[in-house]
């Protein structure tokens, strides 16, 4: 189905049944949000309610004032002021009471709603597969949760106050100036009319304008992100100048409909203004035509006026408010749509009990293809004893990177089942998973933090001497204790100042120290000098022991510690045997392994 | 640096709104003017209730409706004038200053990178900037307007009555206090919520791209964890700042309101004791409701410039930032590129290397003459990456100086330099953009035909077998491609900068060995012409090159043959061909 989950996200000129289903989607998920606070929210509503209550009150007082206690006055009879007075002032200690406490009680409320969506997004894209991770470029992960929730924020910061508050204050006006006259409140009416209309014509405009911002702002953050993440290649190959150019392109882009929206609002705002004026004209005109007939006295003029004027004060906020509702429910529709995409790999719903393990895995009439169609794995079985250390070997494409992501769940198969311990891996909690299998890549990713906490993200919680025992056992301890702080050094952004081969020895040392039943080893020795991988290897010899490894590596000296060496080629295993075997042989392992002895001498 | 004043602060920012400025200032006077026509209302007002008093006919009454009616569609269309004046601008300022920002950190050296995470640069590329738009055009414009529409409104109360005028006075008094008060809390608070959403940024982008390695273990949770924290804290900060624009709610209501009170009793004496008309009063009152507004904004007009001068400030901490490594006023240029590439005891130490740390290169020499191919050998860590970057002057020598046909790189320009050499990184970073786009990155102007070879001397023709072959769009960071796919277009891509230097880092050590075997066959043709350094961690790879360089203790110790050294040089036999025990091991 179309608009499905992040499906057709930058699509601007949606269908009605396609804009219906955005609208329903953010519905949900706004309601969603809501309902864990409404018991607050109904609190925070009422002080709303009493505080424009006691503020409406203000302009009836100054009516009774001009018309009641100013002809007792003028008698000498102040007593009547005196009380008027002390009624004004006591509504508007109220009013600022009220006021105080709703401003900060929203805040509180207003900052538990984003911080639950912030949570919920987030968790939300570490729970879904690397299959969507691969197709959604990270910029636009980013942005949904910086740039989009930011904007769900404003609606929260100004709508709270402006929206609710406005609202009722509307509201209570009219009310009062019915209890006050009637016919100056008939003429309020007719001024919703035309008041109609226009915020008709400002929501319409606006929407479609705002969603193309949404898709304008996410494309300049995906640039600006890649540009900063790739900040050597851009540098090295001159790409600055043509990214000058490209950046402006998109900020162009984004200022002009952020112009167009912001120009809509420039009329908006002037047409509520000039409303307004024409009902307080309107309201002097007949009023006025009233007091001359006696029917009417000044007070109540005066009141009508104040109220009519002050009737269209929110609408400003109000305004705003709905500008900062529009921009965050397209943001909101991108949001929903981003929790609306099921994890290709989901949690079982009940997991079957897996917590002593072997690491036996098993495949069976597995077949694997990408979403594209693509065929990885046609019809592949494999079984892999508790315990054995087996060697990945062949080309670019065989097949090998797949069957590891296979085993630690990256992919589930198309069809037939991975198994570990005889139980299906779609069976077994995502935890118990993790817990038993744990993959090293070559792409050796390190967190803002210290060593340590890079270290210890295998296992949270370990101790300062099995941090530093992992590290030894890799051999990276002393290159670690030579840094400005030793293991409480800060790994800027991206590992800036380790280089690639002592990334990978940190990020073997997390493994190490995760110390799982089944270790998957993808390329994770690549970038390593031989003096390091010696000592990798050294380490692998004994952490191998009791458990079942794979290893994928184009350096034949890998597969010297393994029991058993597979040969893929066009996702299917042509050769089965221990090294030596093989290399005794005449097969492509055989040839393969000639060759790398020739290239080392 | 000391921290400069709010107004200073602000002031930084008009260099770049210039072209904005008459329309600014233009829209302030709109601005005011919208105002003014409505605190005109009033007086209307009480020449209409004075007439109606002493026997009011229709007479009177309509001209001063009209009147009304007048002033009330020029107010709204002096408001259209002020938006239509600055929105607009508004928004060129603000794409002005993200071209700028943008521009600048390409400019900052690598070293700058290293040091910002780059969640807190996105974080002042968007929401800072909009926030500095919407003071410019919206904040500033009323800021202004507002309190010249507060002076003028007092003054008209005090020509009503002087007694009430002199109430409203008084009581603006402690707003003004209060509102001095307020600038000094909010400022430091809001500083800390922008810098704590910089930092959630942050995490947000580590948990986007590190999402293998936190799937790999299981982390999701553990990094869910740290976000919640961290964006516990941040709410808890907003929650800090709403408060305190609670507070000075309070006096902002409550102030206005006990004059209005105060007038009342007052005016109401006043009409009762004959010095005062009631039309006065009434008139009085209407322009009290006129003032409301304008006082009431006080409160988040104040809010809103202090986040523009924190968001302002942060922007002149990138754009302040030394860049470095920059252009030499008079660069020379090399008009026949030889490629000889020659270090003279070069040193360099990392800026935020410890003070008592030894430099990482101490003293590094080594020549490579036209159409050389030299191999970079020394343990992880030995600095040799570190040297790649230096030659293409991504970091700049601390000491020493690297020449290039025999001139000094620094009195090149960067351009030139980074035309004449090409690199291929370690970790290939890959665009989004087509394949073609990404190989042709350093010579856009090359041919089909030279596309074409590149592609094949890295081997990386699997390029036509994607879905729209060459077109094909890969993605950010070409993370739909394999290791090895990437590493090839990233070779494929320096290959094809028909540099005189080509400058590998390790480039095949993502390869298969069939795959690595044919790469090196196809690098050896154009290795005859180009001089290269290839850092090496393989004897394979080491074959590639003529000469073979030791890089030890931040020195090159030696330099030969691949052959010789191994007979010859321990280190250097530890560092590269110790896999004596590995043969054994696997016959």
């Amino acid at each position: 189905m179309s608009m499905q989950g992040v499906q057709d996200e930058e699509k601007i000129d949606l269908t009605k049944v396609e804009a219906k289903r955005l609208r329903a989607r953010s519905m949900r998920l706004l309601l969603s949000l809501v309902r864990p606070v409404r018991r607050r929210l109904i609190l925070s509503f009422s002080t709303v309610i009493l505080s424009q209550a006691f503020r409406v009150v203000g302009p009836a007082l100054i009516a009774y004032g001009i018309d009641q206690a100013l002809p007792l006055a003028v008698k000498g009879d102040y007593i009547a002021l005196w009380y008027t007075v002390g009624a004004y002032l006591l509504a508007a200690t109220a009013t600022a009471g009220l006021t105080y406490f709703f401003i900060s009680y929203a805040a509180k409320i207003n900052q538990d709603v984003i911080l639950d969506l912030r949570q919920r997004v987030f968790v939300h894209t570490q729970k879904l597969s690397l299959e969507f991770h691969e197709k959604y470029t990270s910029g636009r992960v980013i942005a949904r949760q910086t740039s989009d929730l930011d904007s769900i924020k404003e609606l929260l910061d100004t709508g709270g106050n402006e929206m609710i508050a406005g609202l009722l204050y509307m509201i209570f006006t009219g009310v009062a100036l019915v209890l006050l006259d009637a016919s100056s409140f008939a003429v309020m009416l007719v001024s919703l009319v035309p008041l109609y209309f226009l915020t008709r014509w400002f929501q319409k405009q606006t929407r479609i304008n705002y969603r193309k911002t949404r898709v304008a702002s996410a494309r300049l953050i995906v640039h600006f992100v890649e540009t900063m993440t790739g900040i050597r290649a851009v540098k090295a190959f001159r790409k600055d100048t043509r990214n000058n150019a490209e950046y402006a392109g998109l900020v162009e882009d984004y200022r002009a409909v952020n112009a167009k929206v912001i120009q809509l609002f420039g009329i908006y705002d002037p047409g509520l203004i000039l409303i307004g004026n024409l009902t307080v004209a309107g309201v002097l005109m007949i009023d006025g035509l009233r007091v001359i007939d006696g029917a009417l006295g000044f007070g109540v003029l005066t009141a009508a006026i104040l109220y009519a004027k002050r009737f269209f004060d929110p609408m400003e906020g109000m305004a705003m408010f709905y500008n900062a509702f529009q921009s965050s429910a397209s943001a909101l529709e991108k949001i929903s749509g981003v929790l609306e995409e099921e994890p290709s790999v989901p949690e079982p719903v009940n997991p079957v009990p897996f917590k002593e393990h072997s690491g036996h895995i098993e495949f069976d009439d597995v077949e694997f293809h990408y979403s594209n169609g693509k065929t990885i794995l046609p019809n592949f079985n494999l079984d892999i004893p508790g315990g054995q250390t087996v060697a990945l070997v062949g080309t670019t494409g065989a097949g090998k990177s797949t069957l590891a992501k296979l085993i630690s769940r990256f992919y589930d198969p198309t069809v037939g089942s991975v198994r570990i311990d005889g139980v299906d891996l779609r069976e077994v909690a995502n935890e118990d998973l993790r817990r038993a299998v744990v993959m090293v890549t070559q792409e050796a990713y390190l967190f803002s933090g210290t060593v340590a906490d890079n270290i210890a993200l295998g296992r949270p919680g370990a101790s300062q001497s099995e941090i530093e025992d992992a590290a030894r056992a890799v051999g990276v301890h002393e290159f670690i204790e030579s840094l400005p702080d030793g293991y409480n050094t800060d790994v800027n952004k991206r590992g800036g100042r380790v280089s690639a081969g002592q990334r990978q020895l940190i990020s073997f040392a997390r493994a190490f120290i995760a110390d799982p039943a089944v270790l998957i080893l993808d390329e994770a020795t690549a970038s390593l000098d031989i003096p390091s991988e010696r000592a990798v290897q050294n380490a692998l010899r004994t952490l191998l022991a009791g458990r079942t490894a794979i290893i994928i590596a184009h350096r034949l000296s890998t597969v010297s510690i393994a029991d058993r060496v597979l040969v893929m080629e066009h996702g299917q295993i042509i050769e089965d045997d221990t090294p030596a075997a093989l290399i005794a042989g005449t097969g492509k392992f055989a040839k393969m392994h000639k060759a790398w002895r020739e290239s080392l001498a | 640096m000391k921290p400069m004043g709010t107004v200073a602060t602000l002031l930084r920012i008009f260099p770049y709104a210039k072209k904005a400025l008459p329309r600014v200032i233009l829209g302030t006077i709109a601005a005011l003017g919208a105002h003014l026509f409505a605190l005109t209302i009033p007086q209307f007002l009480r020449n209409l209730v004075n007439g109606l008093q002493d026997h009011g006919t229709v007479e009177k009454l309509v001209p001063a409706v009209l009147a009304v009616l007048a002033l009330g569609i020029c107010e709204a269309g002096f408001v259209l004038l002020r938006r239509w004046l600055v929105l607009t601008p508004g928004t060129h300022v603000e794409a002005g200053l993200r071209r700028t920002l943008y521009a600048k950190l390409q400019e900052l050296p690598v070293s700058f990178h290293d040091k910002w995470p780059s969640g807190q640069l996105l974080s002042r590329a968007t929401g800072d900037l909009s926030l500095i738009r919407r003071w410019l055009s919206f904040g500033l414009v009323l800021f202004v307007a507002n309190a010249i529409t507060i002076a003028v409104g007092l003054a008209i109360l005090f020509t009503y009555n002087w007694l009430l005028g002199l109430i409203f006075f008084v009581s603006s008094i402690p707003i003004w206090v209060r509102g001095f008060k307020f600038e000094k809390n909010y400022h430091s608070i809001a500083r800390l919520s922008q810098d704590q959403a910089g930092d959630l940024a942050t995490s947000v982008e580590e948990s986007v791209h590190g999402i293998r390695v936190l799937k790999a273990l299981g982390r999701g949770d553990f990094a869910s964890a740290k976000f919640a924290r961290d964006a516990a804290e941040l709410r808890g900060t907003e929650v800090k700042k709403a408060n305190l624009i609670a507070d000075i709610w309070i006096y902002l209501i409550l102030v206005p309101e006990f004059a209005v009170g105060a007038s009342m009793l007052v005016g109401v004496w006043l009409v009762s004791q004959g010095q005062m008309t009631v039309g006065a009063l009434v008139a009085f009152f209407a322009t009290t409701t006129v003032l409301r507004w304008p006082t009431e904004s006080v409160g988040f007009l104040l809010s809103m410039t202090l986040d523009a001068k924190t968001a302002i400030t942060r922007f002149f901490e990138v754009l302040d930032a030394p860049i470095e490594i920059d252009d030499p006023e008079n660069p020379k240029t090399i008009s026949e590129p030889k490629g000889r590439l020659e270090f003279k005891n070069v040193s360099f130490k990392y800026p935020d290397a410890p003070a008592e740390a030894a430099p990482l290169l101490d003293g590094v020499n080594l020549t490579l003459e036209p159409g050389e191919s030299v191999a970079l050998i020394g343990i992880t860590g030995s600095g040799k990456t570190t040297l790649t970057a230096l030659s293409t002057r991504l970091y700049e020598v601390t000491g020493g100086a690297i020449e290039l046909d025999g001139i000094d790189i620094r009195d090149l320009s960067r351009e030139e330099l980074r035309r004449h050499m090409a690199m291929a990184f370690e970790d290939a970073t890959l665009f989004s953009a087509s394949v073609r786009d990404n190989v042709l990155l350093g010579r856009p102007e090359a041919t089909e035909a030279e596309l074409a070879q590149a592609l094949e001397i890295a081997q990386a023709q699997f390029v036509y077998d994607l879905p729209e072959g060459l077109d094909t769009k890969i993605g950010e960071e070409g993370l739909s491609l394999s290791g090895g796919q990437r590493q090839r277009l990233a070779l494929a891509r320096a290959v094809a900068a028909k540099p005189s230097v080509l400058i590998l880092d390790d480039p095949l050590s993502a390869l298969d060995v069939d795959t690595e075997a044919m790469v090196e066959d196809a690098l050896r043709t154009v290795l005859t012409a180009t001089t290269a350094l290839i850092v090496a961690h393989r004897p394979s790879t080491v074959q590639l090159a003529d000469r073979v360089a030791l890089l030890e203790n931040g020195r090159i110790t030696a330099v030969g043959k691949h052959s010789d050294l191994l007979a010859t040089n321990a280190h250097y036999r530890h560092v590269i061909a110790s896999l004596d025990e590995e043969k054994e091991a696997i016959r």
